[in-house]
């Protein structure tokens, strides 16, 4: 087991900018967080929350900044099976002809050879996460008979199953049961005591609350960002949102 | 008399492999099918039956100076399927025209050079074996070239086979566990262009895109599994072949066309009966009997 320096940074983001052919999508965004953190990243729609997820999985490529995980390059990263990267159910094609099993087995590829051949390891990995998530009644259920909640905890596996020591995950609470709720914030806190790192994107104002230490509130640059009792303020969201009252977000309640 | 051999089954199989150019063709024909279906399953799954469109009628040009400068024609197709894709891309991120128009904009242009290129080109190109396909008359030296470049099509596609649907899956997962998914996107590109090669001397250029969808839509009715998919598409598609080309013998039909329209037919069958998916659910109407 590695041991886990609670003092280095998981990831650090300076000053990064992603334009998409010119488009801005994100410029000088600033994020550092260590080892058993979890931060929430809230922003409208286009604000540049998946292009932030995409810019740290090396899935887009940054025009401008620096980014490191551990301390390395996102090519090392990726190398090292750093990062889990878990999709909203919107970004998947649930009619693929796939099982729970294989869904899972893919967080292990990329530590396994060139044909993709499972070793004892990959198996055990394979049915510890699926158990972790509870589907293990599932296994061989193709994802396209599978509720909502029951995709998103699959996805779930597949990032336990790749031992990620960074979670990205993105809108990890739409769409889902009460129940798988409840098993995902159960897994938070596991996380969080294994020392993972966690971001994650949500439309939901009460799941920061609940659930995050650190909030980034971003509008195609970092609004604002910091520990969310400080920052998640009804004057930081409402310049998140453009103007938009927090009332209208929250309820009344709030 | 013709008519009266239809009546034995045998006879109806047997007889036409008494000729040399009938078992030639239903070889090549099964050979060109398994490779195309099992390219095909990856196409469906991937959304890209207008690529394969696109690459299909591009190749076309490169076929034609192949032949002219007396090259391999895998070799010509290669490049401009490829190339075809390429420029599309370039396109498409240069100017404010949709992808769509763009790949129908691309396709149509290199199918008409290829057309020019064939009517100027003083060579013994048959035109008409190009856009329809000649398995009854393929030449040794095709034999050859087919086996060889579908035997590289199969093995590339075996040994990436995983990777390969993990990219057509979850793109963005691949990319994250340090999987190349630049190579496995030219990867499949090129089997697309090399399948397309062997395509059309079975059922031609303009049909050859058929070859390359229909098996994979056929199976991605009948089953939720990948592995099995791969299996029933490759199936479906050697089945139409030998129907179309049997069909096409005892009719006096256009062989092409008659392959073909075997694969539709059976994804016809599919759509309206298939267990879990068709229109009818044969499961449902069985279990309603028990």
């Amino acid at each position: 087991m590695e041991t886990i320096n609670y003092q280095n940074f998981r990831i650090e983001a300076e000053n990064i900018c992603v334009d998409y052919n010119g488009k801005v999508a994100l410029y000088d965004a600033n994020l550092r967080l260590k080892p058993g953190q979890i931060c929430g990243l809230v922003g409208m729609n286009g604000a540049g929350k998946t292009t932030f997820f995409n810019a740290l999985t090396g899935f887009v490529n940054i025009s401008k900044g620096k980014i490191r995980i551990n301390g390395e390059s996102v090519r090392s990263a990726q190398k090292d099976q750093t990062i889990a990267y878990v999709p909203q159910n919107e970004g998947i094609d649930s009619q693929f002809p796939i099982s729970v099993w294989d869904v899972v087995m893919m967080g292990r590829y990329g530590s396994m050879n060139i044909f993709r051949c499972p070793r004892e390891s990959d198996v055990q990995a394979v049915k510890d996460a699926i158990e972790r998530v509870d589907l293990t009644d599932h296994l061989s259920t193709p994802i396209g008979n599978l509720s909502g909640g029951q995709r998103k905890r699959t996805f779930l596996a597949r990032a336990i199953a790749q031992r990620a020591s960074i979670l990205l995950l993105d809108e990890p609470f739409s769409g889902v049961d009460i129940r798988t709720e409840k098993l995902i914030s159960e897994l938070f806190i596991q996380f969080k005591n294994e020392g993972k790192t966690i971001l994650l994107s949500t439309h939901d104002m009460i799941h920061v609350r609940e659930f995050c230490d650190l909030v980034l509130l971003i509008n195609k640059t970092v609004v604002a960002y910091g520990e969310t009792s400080e920052v998640f303020t009804p004057e930081n969201i409402t310049t998140t949102f453009g103007g938009i009252s927090p009332d209208f977000l929250f309820g009344p309640e709030s | 008399m013709e008519l009266c051999s239809f009546l034995t089954l045998d006879s109806f199989i047997t007889d036409p492999l008494t000729h040399d150019f009938m078992r030639k063709a239903l070889l090549m024909s099964s050979i060109v099918a398994a490779v195309c279906g099992f390219l095909s399953s990856y196409l469906t799954l991937k959304g890209w039956a207008l690529m394969g469109d696109a690459v299909s009628h591009s190749v076309m040009p490169g076929v034609v100076v192949a032949y002219a400068l007396g090259l391999p024609f895998s070799l010509g197709a290669f490049i401009f399927g490829v190339g075809s894709v390429a420029l599309i891309g370039f396109i498409k991120q240069k100017s404010r025209v949709k992808e769509d128009t763009v790949i129908g904009l691309v396709f149509t242009g290199f199918f008409a050079l290829g057309i020019v290129l064939v009517s100027k080109i003083k060579s013994n190109i048959d035109l008409h074996s190009i856009l329809f396909g000649s398995p009854l008359g393929i030449s040794l030296s095709d034999v050859k070239q087919t086996i060889l470049i579908s035997l590289l099509v199969v093995i590339l596609l075996s040994v990436f086979r995983k990777d390969l649907m993990l990219y057509c899956f979850d793109p963005r997962h691949a990319k994250t566990v340090g999987i190349n998914v630049f190579f496995l996107h030219y990867l499949l590109l090129t089997c697309l262009s090399l399948a397309a090669v062997v395509g059309l001397q079975s059922v031609g250029i303009i049909l050859v895109v058929a070859m390359l969808i229909t098996p994979g839509a056929t199976a991605y009715l009948l089953t939720d599994k990948f592995d099995n998919m791969t299996v029933i598409s490759v199936l479906s598609a050697i089945i139409s072949s030998l129907i179309g080309i049997y069909v096409s013998f005892w009719f006096d039909l256009e062989t092409g066309g008659s392959i073909v329209l075997a694969q539709t037919f059976i994804f016809l069958f599919a759509f309206l009966f298939a267990p879990r998916y068709g229109i009818f659910k044969l499961k449902k109407l069985f279990a309603g009997y028990k």
